[in-house]
């Protein structure tokens, strides 16, 4: 199992480890999971995501080789700018969602802990014989995010106001509590805030400053861990690999499209095309639980006496405070009102079809 | 972590208390924290009939769902109907607004076969290593 740097500062901190994609993760701090979701929700909190692979692409031809293997359109990039996407195989389902940054002098791919291996081979499989250079740089860097209402502001005091200058999937080079860092204003989380590379070396210095910065001002904040990041992620609709997405299921299905430019020669574009041209037999839909039960991965989507589909995330979500899943059923079933009962445990529980998302992110 | 001694408890890591002639069942201080946050507690009918080691219901926590079993055979005569709305006094309070169940016992030497907290504080100490 491997550790990320901080794993002492996280024991210590009386998180609850657990094997996460092959990691020894922080699932939640002593404050509890629910807790830890709404500090997100109401101020701020710190994720150690050290996790996720990241990778480095340099090299006259790293735009064109980028935008090849990335469904959403890289060349449009500018410096400083950030963008969604997916890699695709040639029949359009998902290898992996991921992460790029355009930095000045090369280009940030974060990639998921649980793909990153696969990633990469995948990447340097179509790598060009000249003109991109691929390096994982995953070990001697570290990623943090520090989500919520009050982080862009709390960051503005220590970086006289540099924080709150980057734009929305924007990013810039910052010294953040004395440690150089690449800022980038994302997340996964549905509210504002940033995603925070540095190196490996500097981790703990990044790590406690940031909570003794918010200790200073007197801002509510403190350590987040996975199971809060599932349900903060939920709320708004973002997927997470392994329970939306696999390699079975295109961004059709997954209502990603937005995500895939038409425009690019990206791998998979035509098989993508293709299907939504014909349409997509099934597709993602959230539900709210009508009858209380919680859904879990896996579990059978009924409509009347009909399995439909199945539950691929379920959850007490906190800030809705109801019980909900995202599902994958028939696609004239994926619309706002349907009525579907979730097989839990033997018992089938009625649930509504939500119109997405959720929680619409705060700073859309 | 608390081990209240005046209850009993089970491998399974609920506790029982013997209140007059009832039995009052929840889940360790233990469990709760190892379970983490409970979002959703399912528990059976009053009127229910028990045997001891019998599944009676499932704790539902923001990681996984977790059956609870029957440490002592018997009826089930009322159920903790406040947890519906307050799921989380499973982790505030296991021992008291955390409750469960009340079985009215058909056989309370059962309960001579439980764990006393000093028992069970060095069977979970076991579980840690």
């Amino acid at each position: 199992m491997k550790h990320v740097p901080l794993y002492r500062t996280h024991v210590d901190a009386g998180a609850k480890m657990a094997p996460f994609a092959g990691w020894e993760m922080p699932i939640q701090y002593p404050a509890g999971s629910i807790e830890e979701h709404r500090l997100v929700r109401r101020s701020a909190g710190l994720f150690d995501v050290s996790h996720m692979g990241r990778l480095k692409v340099t090299g006259t031809g790293a735009a064109a080789y980028l935008d090849r293997l990335v469904s959403s359109s890289i060349a449009k990039l500018g410096v400083n700018e950030s963008t969604y996407g997916l890699l695709c195989n040639e029949s359009g389902g998902v290898i992996d969602d991921l992460f790029v940054y355009r930095l000045a002098e090369s280009w940030l791919v974060v990639v998921n802990a649980s793909n990153a291996e696969k990633d990469i081979a995948w990447f340097r499989s179509h790598l060009p014989e000249s003109g991109a250079t691929l390096t994982d740089v995953s070990d001697q860097t570290v990623m943090f995010a520090f989500q919520g209402p009050q982080a862009i502001a709390l960051l503005d005091h220590d970086t006289g106001g540099r924080a709150s200058a980057i734009e929305r999937f924007h990013a810039a080079l910052i010294d953040v509590c004395g440690v150089p860092c690449t800022v980038g204003r994302t997340g996964y989380t549905g509210e504002d805030g940033v995603e925070l590379f540095a190196a490996a070396d500097h981790a703990e210095r990044l790590w406690t400053g940031i909570l003794a910065l918010a200790d200073r001002h007197g801002v509510d904040a403190g350590p987040i861990g996975l199971a809060a990041r599932d349900s903060l992620r939920f709320e708004p609709g973002f997927p997470l690999y392994g329970h939306e997405l696999d390699e079975q299921t295109t961004p059709v299905e997954a209502r990603l499209t937005w995500a895939c430019d038409p425009d690019t020669d990206f791998i998979g574009r035509d098989a993508i095309l293709e299907r939504k041209r014909a349409g997509a037999e099934r597709k993602l839909a959230t539900v709210v639980m009508e009858e209380r039960g919680v859904p879990r991965q896996g579990c059978d989507v009924y409509h009347e006496d009909r399995c439909v589909g199945v539950v691929t995330t379920g959850l007490y979500a906190p800030t809705v405070d109801a019980f909900c899943a995202n599902v994958y059923v028939e696609s004239e079933l994926a619309r706002t009102g349907s009525i579907v009962h979730i097989d839990i445990r033997g018992g089938r529980k009625r649930a509504v079809v939500a119109s997405r998302p959720l929680y619409k992110p705060a700073y859309r | 972590m608390t081990f209240r001694d005046d209850v009993k408890y089970q491998e399974s890591h609920e506790w029982a208390l013997k209140d007059d002639n009832l039995v009052i069942v929840g889940i360790s201080d233990y469990a709760q924290d190892s379970l983490g946050d409970v979002v959703y507690v399912e528990l059976p009918d009053v009127g229910d009939v028990k045997k001891k080691g019998d599944s009676f219901g499932v704790v539902e926590s923001v990681k996984a769902a977790s059956d609870v079993y029957m440490p002592v055979s018997g009826e089930i005569i009322e159920i903790n109907a406040d947890l519906d709305d307050n799921p989380s006094n499973v982790n505030d309070s296991p021992f008291d607004s955390g409750w469960l169940i009340k079985i009215k016992p058909s056989d309370p030497s059962e309960l001579d076969s439980l764990m006393s907290a000093q028992e069970y504080k060095t069977y979970t100490e076991g579980l840690e290593e």
